[in-house]
């Protein structure tokens, strides 16, 4: 990200300290991970110490400060899909993927998250790849559906 | 869209919009809520608008999406006015059957109405459905009948009347003393008094005060607030407005998870087409009242659905609780009065002005009135959204609405409250669900999860799991609940894996009862109660796990063996073709033998064994029996023989 | 300022409004022990070990000396059962982290805190965030602050900062109740790049 795209969020905020939150979120969304320069661009634009800047992207669960791979999985570890068995599913995706939740593979192809409840709670237990959910899984349905990403 | 300057111009502008509206026409209504979409539902409102052009029907029949019906479990829902036929698990090879039998010949298509599956009893009405039936929809009922990207339909229901009542009927102190007069008590948590919160802010010094939204809805397992912000935003906003008003604050904010953007996009639109109209900004009404609102997107923590650590957040900053020695009505965001309510209790708020206190409290308990929103998930057959009145028992909702638990399971324990609320045993199902009720047998009202476990839940692993969910989503800062929930976690943990010992259940206790005490707010005082509950209800469970290192749901992963009983295995080779780990040895002709060194127990095999046979097993807290001998596995078919 | 009477272990105090109950039995010579408690800085509540009963209106709670003002005729008690096992189940699970910290050595001994309760983790920081704050509301630098959540939150210097700033300054080390701070120090120091 260049200083010229980080500029434009700022002013889009007004260049207010308080929006420090949902500046970091653009960025997010822009660039699918918070790299360092960028971090300290904000802390000058803002005028906020890079310790808070360092907190807030490591506190909330939006943010990654390493780089993502090409599919994000995101499996719903919500109390439903729970008691219908999300954590075997879990166990089976990061057995097949080779990477714990929080962890991109060396190919950069996956990155596992787990999530606290997408609200499909029917469907449980879903993952999500990409943004779109896969419904009503089990371990070797989900191993299926990933057999699908390149 | 005009500015809208008085009473008298909104009621004018809410009569043409509904003289616009041919009531009469026909309408395709489906359900575009966020669970609808996850089934299809996209792509089934894709389908009826290419259906009804291809059909020439474009002039003559209206389709819109809607908020969520609430019936997520046989999404997508599509209903068809005027008739109100009600279609479930509608697919978009299904839709020119719909358009082609029913919207033009009035024929119904049966085997997409509701059947019943235990009686196989059909209806074709929303209202007949018993999941409908037995439900009292004030808050979410609107949904239906709403695109929420469209202010009009609000308004044609009736819309932003309530805040032109507050606004130029009432003074601020009758609004408030209506509010008080509902005894309406806030939907988010702990059911404090709205309109004492309001009073506080109100009495508190200072000139600028906040009304604030709280749909950061973290609990897992809990959605309604999702679909009412999704599904109405108008709702919402209106009742934030009413508030302002009352409160006396100019500035309102909405702090919503960005994990929801459904219903960020739907608010945003909402805002902007509020402001068009003249419900929010200057001289709102003509009633010389200014308003304005700024949406912040939680960034993802649980905490934050905490007041003081959400106006941390919205300061910007990471959201770490304050102490509220003094309330954040008095010092909330910037120190400056603050109510924080949250979605459902602001959607409530134009109701009860509109149709006033008086109307409100005839639903209810003594201390609980009104209705409440439930989202009924886990176990159940109805898995969805249920608005029922404060006072109806959790056998009601869970039987009668939910329609009880699949597979012809039993019930176990149905959990509220989400992490800092509790499991509820089976003897006390005729519970009446209100907020002093719930928090009498351990557990709480919170936001209105009510995730129901059957038989194979192992409770020990439901407190494991919240434990586990607290320990990542707490802000760290005070030992207690940092510290606390480490240790209690590790604890159970090792019960579950079997590692239990002597003493664990008493050391618990121990880190519970000062977690209780002295944790710096509610995520932390309150982390300990999904252990408490099971521990006064499920006691036997962790004795279990603890000294015979047996699970007595055969759940937890350590203390089951999957096993394939030799007399009923009929070698169809359905579980060694699925199996993940390839651990199963058999073949054709050959019973099946699971390698037990290499299974990773993810129960594929057991999900998959066909139920004729109902060959594979689990074992807890007795050996394996060792595998039959190579020559005693050769089955030989009679059938072949011949 | 008006003037606020009430007790403190049965003792009066006289106090004015918008002190903490920490200050006022500090006033009269009643000892509360804190960890991440320092005159100079913001009041934090965080450690917990200088929970209290108070007694107000004829209801009892549990409260941070630290943080809770005063009030007329409040009854304060910095010792009971429930207060001593708090302080002393808290002692233990910090104990995990910093074994070898001779303030939390001294407060086992008074609480009966067993020192092997949980098993040893020493990461040496028991979060009290003095040297975070300190840095940050006295020496206004912020060369360290807090980073994640939860069982992982961590505190971590600003490499840059901490390579200009803190070699002069130094003054977070002597606060620290685990005497642990210098190391994390040096070891920031030793994984920087600069």
């Amino acid at each position: 990200m260049d200083k010229e795209q980080i500029d434009k969020i700022v002013a889009k905020y007004h260049g207010e300290p308080s929006a420090l939150i949902q500046i970091l979120l653009d960025i997010q969304s822009e660039n699918r991970w918070l790299p360092g320069e960028a971090l300290q661009m904000v802390a000058e634009a803002l005028d906020v110490p890079l310790t808070r800047i360092q907190h807030i992207a490591t506190f909330y669960k939006a943010f990654s400060l390493v780089p993502k791979g090409r599919h994000e999985i995101h499996i719903c570890m919500g109390t439903a899909c729970h008691v219908r068995g999300a954590s075997r599913v879990l166990d089976t995706v990061e057995g097949h993927t080779g990477i714990k939740p929080g962890e991109t593979d060396l190919d950069m192809k996956f990155s596992l998250e787990t999530v606290n409840c997408l609200g499909c709670c029917a469907l449980g237990p879903v993952i999500e790849i990409d943004g779109k959910p896969h419904g009503r899984m089990a371990p070797a349905k989900a191993l299926e559906v990933l057999k699908n990403y390149e | 869209m005009p500015r809208i300057n008085s009473p008298g111009e909104l009621e004018a502008v809410r009569r043409e919009i509904e003289s616009q509206a041919d009531r009469a026409k026909p309408c395709v209504l489906i359900c575009a809520g966020s669970g609808c979409i996850a089934s299809g539902a996209a792509e089934v409102i894709a389908a009826f608008r290419a259906e009804i052009e291809n059909q020439g029907l474009a002039v003559d029949i209206g389709t819109k999406g809607t908020g969520c019906h609430g019936f997520c479990e046989r999404g997508p829902v599509v209903v068809l006015y005027p008739e109100e036929i009600c279609y479930l698990q509608v697919k978009p090879e299904d839709v020119p059957e719909i358009v082609s039998k029913t919207l033009k010949g009035k024929e119904i298509v049966e085997r997409l109405v509701y059947a019943d599956r235990a009686t196989g009893e059909k209806a074709s009405r929303e209202s007949e459905i018993p999941f409908y039936k037995n439900q009292q929809r004030h808050v979410i009922g609107s949904n239906v009948r709403i695109d929420p990207k469209s202010i009009e339909d609000y308004m044609a229901l009736g819309g932003y009347t309530a805040l032109s009542k507050a606004l130029c009927d009432m003074t601020a102190v009758e609004v408030l003393g209506e509010i008080k007069k509902s005894n309406l008590r806030g939907r988010g948590g702990g059911g404090f008094p709205t309109g004492r919160k309001w009073e506080e802010s109100r009495n508190a010094p200072g000139d600028i005060k906040y009304v604030i939204v709280n749909a950061d809805e973290g609990d897992p397992g809990a959605y309604m607030d999702r679909s009412v912000l999704e599904g109405n935003p108008h709702s919402v906003l209106e009742g934030l407005i009413i508030g302002g008003w009352a409160v006396g604050a100019c500035q309102g904010f909405v702090y919503v998870r960005q994990e929801y953007p459904l219903a960020v996009e739907n608010l945003m639109i909402a805002i902007e087409q509020a402001t068009e109209y003249g419900f929010l900004g200057q001289n709102i009404l003509g009633s010389g009242f200014d308003f304005k609102v700024t949406v912040h997107r939680g960034a993802g923590a649980f905490v934050c659905g905490e007041s003081s650590a959400l106006m941390t957040a919205i300061e910007g900053k990471a959201g770490e609780p304050r102490p509220k020695y003094i309330h954040t009505a008095i010092k909330g965001v910037w120190d400056r009065p603050s109510v924080l309510n949250n979605v459902e209790t602001w959607a409530n708020v134009p109701l009860i002005i509109a149709r006033g206190a008086d109307w409100f409290t005839q639903f209810g308990t003594e201390k609980s009135k009104g209705t409440k929103i439930f989202s009924l998930v886990g176990k159940i057959n109805n898995t969805g959204l249920v608005e029922v009145p404060m006072g109806t028992t959790l056998r009601d909702i869970i039987f009668k609405v939910g329609g009880g638990i699949p597979g012809g399971r039993k019930f176990k324990a149905v959990q509220t409250g989400g992490p800092s609320g509790g499991c509820i045993p089976e003897s006390m199902l005729d519970l009446e669900v209100g907020f002093d009720e719930l928090s009498k047998v351990g557990s709480m009202m919170g936001s209105g999860g009510m995730i129901i476990m059957d038989e194979d839940t192992c409770m020990v692993d439901v407190a494991r799991y919240f434990l586990d969910f607290l320990a990542d989503e707490s802000c760290g800062k005070c030992v207690p609940c940092r510290e606390g929930i480490r240790q209690m976690l590790k604890i159970l943990t090792n019960i579950t894996q079997g590692k239990g010992k002597e003493g664990d259940i008493e050391r618990l206790e121990e880190l519970a009862e000062v977690a209780g005490y002295a944790a710096l707010c509610a995520l932390g005082r309150t982390a300990p109660n999904p252990f408490l509950s099971t521990l006064k209800y499920f006691r036997e469970e962790y004795e279990a796990h603890i000294r015979d290192k047996k699970c007595p749901a055969l759940s937890c992963k350590e203390l089951i063996a999957y096993y394939i009983d030799p007399n009923k295995c009929r070698a169809c080779m359905t579980c060694s073709k699925q199996c993940p780990s390839n651990a199963i040895d058999g073949g054709k002709n050959r019973i099946h033998v699971i390698e037990q060194d290499k299974c990773t127990k993810c129960g594929t095999c057991f999900e998959v064994c066909p139920s004729r046979f109902g060959a594979v097993t689990k074992i807890s807290g007795a050996p394996v029996p060792p595998p039959i001998p190579e020559e005693a596995r050769i089955i030989t078919r009679e059938s072949k023989q011949k | 300022m008006s003037e606020i009477l009430f007790t403190i272990d049965a003792k009066e105090v006289k106090a004015t409004e918008g002190m903490t109950v920490l200050e006022a039995a500090k006033s009269i010579g009643v000892f509360i022990p804190t960890l991440c408690h320092h005159e100079k800085l913001e009041p934090y509540g965080a450690c917990r070990i200088c929970m209290v009963e108070v007694e107000t209106g004829g209801r009892t709670r549990i409260v941070a000396s630290c943080l809770y003002p005063v009030e007329p005729n409040l009854v304060v008690r910095t010792r009971s059962q429930t207060i001593d096992k708090i302080r002393r189940v808290l002692i233990e699970e910090m104990l995990a982290h910093a074994p070898d910290s001779v303030q939390l050595d001294e407060l086992a001994k008074e609480y009966g805190a067993d020192r092997d309760r949980f098993e040893k983790e020493p990461s040496f920081c028991i979060h009290c965030g003095l040297c975070v704050r300190y840095c940050a509301e006295i020496k206004k630098k912020n060369a360290l602050g807090f980073i994640d959540r939860g069982a992982r939150r961590e505190i971590s210097f600003i490499p840059k900062l901490a390579a200009e700033e803190c070699w002069n300054c130094k003054e977070c080390f002597e606060l620290c109740p685990t005497s642990a701070l210098q190391a994390a120090y040096v070891l920031a120091q030793a994984l920087s790049p600069v």
